[in-house]
């Protein structure tokens, strides 16, 4: 196929789209029901849905006016099942298969909206049908999760009809190397994976690199607890992480690219798989893309659970077929990367960034965000908070506007007690901070990381020493064990935590741990041993007063400890010289 | 209970093996594929593989354990897993995790005597939103109490 192929697709696919666009159908069909297939509505019970959703357009007749398509994650996790129906984007939430049936003879066959299906604002009760009207939806920009939810992921069709592979058109007849290099340097784009690198350096310093082989990666490791985005992306989207990997791959001069993708996303791995045979089938990837003479090729590497392959080293190592163990850097990945080649490696939601910013200009992209963070970020709610699931807003949306204004606040009732971003490596910001605007610094400036987005809400129920020990539980657990620093230093940190939490450590202890946190940070090899004592340093600087209480009183105010002793109990520990 | 070695089809995974015959690199690949196929990774083929790539069975041992996903006893037939990522966590996780400990009466990772079930404690499985989840072979169960850990079990004879 060449490029005139393509466009001649694309006006075809956009036809088929058009109902989803709110225009006039041009298909035949009357209506599109978008079922999301997301790994949260499949265990919602979104498929049984979907075939009672089939069967019964079938059965009153309506195959010809109603086509159903499984989207990947629509968002709001919480919320489904759910179903949007078009043209007009009406919204269905939490629909069982015994509703469908009401349904189908309602919007598709008498054409008026089932009421009781519809979402309602939750503090005044008003339905809020269309997707436009839902303050989940539309506090959002969306250019990662462009198409999620609202395209079927194995169709290339429809991606294509939303533009897809238009870049990578744009780039093969006409850019540079160097050109494309320069536009994603102008648009400002930062690593979304989590250090925030800017992504157009490290592109030119692989372009520059010496050496005829390069390769380009993508990292879908995701080990982070807390973080789903690059497992939405590559599940709902896998088309433009693929088309990413494509432009980048020009943009160095690299011909080969590995996807890494973790083993417990198995959903995600069979869609990406999906992506590359039929991308390989339009000729989209093959030793002549688009007629250009550029060849480019994609294979799938899947991970195996260590969080530390998230790690670049590391993950090389691992698709190398080693022990996912860091190295340390210099030399970087872009002089000295897989096989000891200069390598491009990038996570999957900054791969998704790509076209967008190659067809809109980088200029356009650097028109959002705020000073030094450019563009969106996709963050991933979840914990104790009304709204769970995927929202994209421009960097610089202040925290408040993400945990009440699209996550609906928290739930039962309770106060916010803090926010934890960036996983193990990032820290907890007490919810005196909430007018935050979310980007890089901000995030740095309170002890904590943007990471790869995972957002945890805490509530007043939550103790922070408690969470602390949690995550270097996690490190611990998850260190190679290359360097002592690491290996050590986050275990002893751990054996501290622990005996906080029940009861059985002093106020030294807390200044021990401290100084432990800070030596790791300084000492260990690579970024998971740097970051270890992040949790600890920040819930130490913003809870001080709970260590406090835990180490002089032996008490937990929140009961989430496993001490969970009253004060008489405390007395008698504290007789005791503070040992059980 | 007689402790039954499961099935597995030795041809297979020797051929998984050959189609990468020389190539070390390709080892994550392949010890992908015999579990995939056996259930877990049998000792006399990992001796196999190591000879075919080209690796000591030490550097093989090596990898194989540094990875959590990589399994050397036979698991029971269906394969509990309880996520522990933080969202999880922090809404309950280690109840949930108690109360199955005490229905299946083994600790994590073991397998039940039967081999009926194994349990295994993960970290994070991206389900965030849904927590606390738990997965059982492929299905997963959202918001899981102590109290429904019975019922669910129940679906898997």
């Amino acid at each position: 196929m060449n490029t005139a192929g393509l466009a001649r697709l694309r006006t075809k696919a956009r036809e088929a789209l058009r109902l989803r666009a709110n225009e006039r159908p041009v298909d035949g069909y009357e209506h599109h029901a978008l079922v999301c297939g997301g790994t949260g509505c499949i265990s919602s019970g979104c498929r049984s849905v979907k075939n009672a959703l089939v069967d019964e357009i079938r059965k009153q007749g309506l195959e010809a006016k109603v086509r159903v398509i499984e989207t990947g994650c629509m968002g709001p996790c919480n919320l489904g099942p759910m179903i949007t129906v078009y043209p007009d984007g009406i919204f269905y939430e939490k629909v069982a298969a015994h509703a469908v049936e009401s349904l189908v003879a309602g919007h598709f066959r008498e054409g008026r909206p089932v009421n009781r299906l519809l979402h309602r604002c939750p503090d005044t009760g008003k339905v809020l049908a269309r997707l436009p009207e839902i303050p989940f939806f539309n506090r959002q920009q969306r250019i990662v999760l462009r198409n999620c939810g609202i395209i079927d992921p194995l169709s290339i069709e429809e991606y294509i009809g939303r533009d897809g592979y238009a870049a990578l058109a744009q780039v093969l007849n006409g850019m540079t190397r160097e050109q494309v290099v320069e536009e994603m340097k102008k648009s400002g784009l930062r690593g979304r994976g989590g250090a925030g690198f800017p992504t157009g350096l490290k592109w030119q310093f692989t372009l520059q690199a010496p050496g005829e082989l390069k390769y380009v990666v993508c990292n879908g490791d995701e080990g982070d607890p807390g973080a789903f985005m690059d497992r939405s992306v590559l599940e709902g989207d896998p088309h433009s992480v693929l088309e990413g990997m494509i432009i980048g791959g020009y943009a160095v001069g690299a011909s080969k690219g590995y996807a890494y993708i973790r083993a417990e996303y198995p959903l995600a791995i069979k869609n990406f798989e999906a992506a590359i045979k039929s991308a390989r089938e339009m000729g989209l990837l093959s030793i002549d893309i688009l007629e250009s003479g550029f060849g480019f090729n994609v294979e799938i590497r899947v991970g195996a659970g260590a969080f530390v392959c998230g790690e670049e080293t590391a993950l090389l190592h691992s698709i190398a077929g080693k022990r996912g163990e860091p190295r340390p850097r210099p030399p970087f990945p872009a002089q000295c990367g897989l096989y000891d080649k200069p390598t491009v490696i990038n996570n999957v939601e900054t791969w998704a960034n790509i076209a967008p910013i190659i067809l809109r200009g980088g200029d356009w992209y650097a028109g959002i965000g705020t000073g030094k963070s450019k563009g969106t970020k996709v963050f991933a709610l979840a914990g104790k908070i009304v709204n769970t699931g995927l929202v994209e807003v421009p960097l610089g949306t202040t925290l408040r506007e993400v945990v009440y204004g699209i996550g609906g606040g928290i739930q039962n009732g309770k106060s916010l007690k803090a926010i934890q971003s960036g996983g193990p490596s990032g820290g907890a910001i007490p919810a005196a901070y909430i007018d935050t605007p979310i980007d890089y610094e901000a995030l740095a400036a309170l002890d904590s990381i943007m990471g790869s987005g995972g957002l945890i809400v805490l509530d007043e129920d939550s103790c922070m020493v408690d969470v602390a020990r949690f995550f270097m539980d996690f490190v611990q657990d998850e260190s190679c064990g290359k360097c002592t620093p690491c290996r050590i230093g986050t275990r002893r940190m751990l054996e501290i935590l622990t005996r906080l939490t029940q009861g059985r450590a002093g106020k030294e202890d807390v200044d021990l741990l401290i100084e432990l946190a800070n030596t790791v940070r300084k000492t260990a090899l690579c970024g998971l041993g740097q970051t270890a004592g992040n949790p600890v340093l920040s819930t130490t600087r913003h809870y001080r007063h709970e260590y406090e209480r835990h180490a002089v009183e032996k008490q937990c105010s929140t009961g989430a400890c496993p001490m969970r002793i009253g004060p008489a109990q405390a007395d008698n520990a504290k007789k005791q010289g503070g040992r059980s | 209970m007689p402790q039954q070695e499961p099935l597995y089809d030795h041809n297979q995974l020797t051929s998984y093996i050959e189609a990468h015959r020389g190539e070390p690199a390709s080892l994550i690949q392949v010890l992908s594929q015999i579990q995939q196929a056996a259930g877990y990774l049998p000792k006399p083929v990992l001796v196999e593989a190591a000879d075919a790539l080209g690796l000591s069975l030490t550097e093989v041992y090596g990898t194989a354990s540094f990875y959590a996903f990589f399994i050397f006893r036979p698991r029971g037939r269906h394969g509990i897993a309880l996520c522990n990522g933080t969202a999880c966590y922090v809404k309950g996780a280690a109840a949930v995790k108690a109360r199955l400990e005490q229905e299946l009466g083994i600790k994590a990772p073991d397998t039940t005597p039967d081999r009926r079930f194994s349990l295994d404690v993960v970290r994070c499985i991206g389900c965030c939103a849904l927590a606390p989840v738990v997965t059982v072979d492929e299905d997963v169960h959202a918001g899981v109490d102590p109290e429904k850990v019975p019922g669910i079990l129940e679906q898997y004879k």
